[in-house]
């Protein structure tokens, strides 16, 4: 038995595992985890995950949680080009202080929004509240700014002249949010230049077949919930939101 | 000029750095950055960290922010003992799936503690609201049940035999709320032995020096605080409260 990636494709740290073993042809088997299913609660899945999580890693029987720790082992396994995340001390210092930063800000915020935006009406019934929306926007627009003054500055990647995973775990939590319908890279042209490069890094092919689910969010209806993960997912956003 | 880290021994990630420096005889120059006295004193941090915050660290031209990635960078210029940061990639696997759990986990409800203890009566001159503080520990009972479930288990630290970042990331930040009197060792036997075996692991007298200041935090009812600074963090704080 191989390689197994259990994976939610709707999940941004699912993401940038799928686009980085794809796009460095590493053979994998992908398990598909249907979070709004209850999927990751079944006694099968908590066999590999007991945290109860994606994504999760399962090779042979050894399994690992956390998507930036199973990048690292990918990479680490797979021997992938050094670029990804660079042997020099001071590049890699660079990957790993933007994928230390990432956890608080640009995944906290876009998250959240995204949450807000997308899921807390649909989950809720209820409108969207104006002051919630306007305050996380204004939360993301903080970090983003961040991100473009101390993280990307003037250079075509966060690392330097080549995309590293800094880039790729970057952009796939931006583009919760730019699902939810925040248009961030709008009125940001280097934010957009960069994007532009990581996608072509990645292939474009590849990083739009990565992000069609969740690019259909708005399509997504109460009905396509299991029951029991409406109330599960209701109860844990109406508390954390 | 060599080696400079900026550190407040207040803060959690700035201790891991500390021990781990100091454990390994790493030479450095403490920049002693005093989080509460306002912008006039953290100059020189905002100088070398364009995020302003602590920890940092400065090696000639070259600035780092981030507690994993100061550690890690530390780690692997001074070539420190193999367990720190293990080489097997299973092991390694075991110490990266810890540190990034850490950050939404541990990290995000044991800080609130120190904030909802000391810091919001501190600055707002407001009591200390029960409920939240509540809500904060039950936050952090949960992650520690998963800590002792899915990362300590039986084992004497979390990679196994020997103690690792992973270990020390999370020693510092259990100390928090110990430190303002949420000691949530108390009930939880397995993780006191364990903490035990850290602080031998790094030398009980570094571990107590480190954090000398956290475990003293009354005494920051003392300190005066800076009035921009005081007005700058209040609303902040009262957001927190919410």
């Amino acid at each position: 038995m191989g390689l197994e990636l259990y994976l939610d494709l709707l999940s941004q740290p699912c993401r940038a595992l799928y686009i980085f073993a794809r796009s460095n042809n590493i053979p994998f088997e992908f398990k598909r985890v249907q979070l709004s299913k209850g999927q990751h609660k079944t006694e099968e899945f908590r066999k590999v995950n007991v945290l109860m999580k994606v994504p999760a890693l399962r090779d042979g029987s050894f399994t690992l949680a956390e998507s930036i720790a199973i990048l690292l082992y990918l990479v680490q396994k797979f021997k992938t080009p050094d670029h990804w995340y660079p042997s020099d001390l001071q590049k890699r210092a660079r990957v790993d202080e933007y994928l230390c930063w990432q956890h608080a800000n640009i995944r906290a915020k876009g998250s959240k929004l995204f949450i807000i935006k997308a899921l807390l009406p649909l989950l809720t019934g209820q409108p969207l509240p104006p002051e919630k929306l306007e305050f996380a926007t204004e939360e993301l627009n903080v970090a983003l700014k961040q991100f473009e003054e101390k993280f990307l500055q003037d250079k075509p990647f966060i690392a330097g002249s080549e995309v590293s995973l800094a880039d790729l775990v970057a952009l796939v939590e931006l583009m919760q949010p730019v699902c939810a319908g925040y248009d961030l890279f709008q009125e940001r042209p280097k934010l957009s230049e960069w994007r532009r490069r990581v996608e072509e890094a990645v292939g474009k092919q590849l990083f739009q077949e990565a992000h069609e689910e969740i690019m259909n969010i708005k399509n997504l209806t109460a009905d396509q919930f299991a029951p029991e993960m409406m109330e599960n997912f209701r109860q844990q956003l109406l508390k954390q939101y | 000029m060599g080696l400079e880290l900026y550190l407040d021994l207040l803060s959690q990630p700035c201790r891991s750095i500390y021990i781990f420096a100091r454990s390994n005889n790493i030479p450095f120059e403490f920049k002693h950055v005093e989080l509460f006295k306002g912008p006039s004193n953290s100059e020189g941090a905002g100088k070398v960290s364009l995020l302003k915050k602590v920890p940092a660290l400065k090696d000639g031209d070259f600035t780092l922010a981030e507690c994993t990635a100061i550690l890690l960078y530390l780690s692997r210029k001074y070539n420190t003992p193999d367990h720190w940061y293990p080489a097997d990639i299973q092991q390694r696997a075991r110490v990266d799936e810890y540190l990034s759990w850490h950050h939404a986990n541990i990290r995000a409800n044991a800080p609130k503690t120190m904030w909802i203890k000391v810091l919001i009566p501190l600055f707002t001159g407001q009591p200390l609201p029960s409920e939240k503080l509540q809500e904060v520990m039950e936050g952090l009972s949960t992650s520690l049940k998963q800590f002792e479930e899915r990362f300590l288990q039986d084992k004497d630290f979390i990679i196994g035999s020997e103690i690792s970042l992973a270990d020390l990331v999370a020693i510092v930040e259990l100390m928090q709320p110990v430190g303002v009197g949420c000691d949530i060792f108390e009930d939880r036997p397995r993780l006191r032995e364990w903490r035990r075996r850290v602080e031998d692991a790094v030398g009980k007298e570094l571990f107590f020096q480190a954090h000398e200041m956290i475990l003293n935090i009354k005494e920051l009812s003392n300190i005066q605080i800076d009035p921009q600074l005081k007005e700058q963090l209040a609303p902040v704080l009262m957001k927190m409260l919410k």
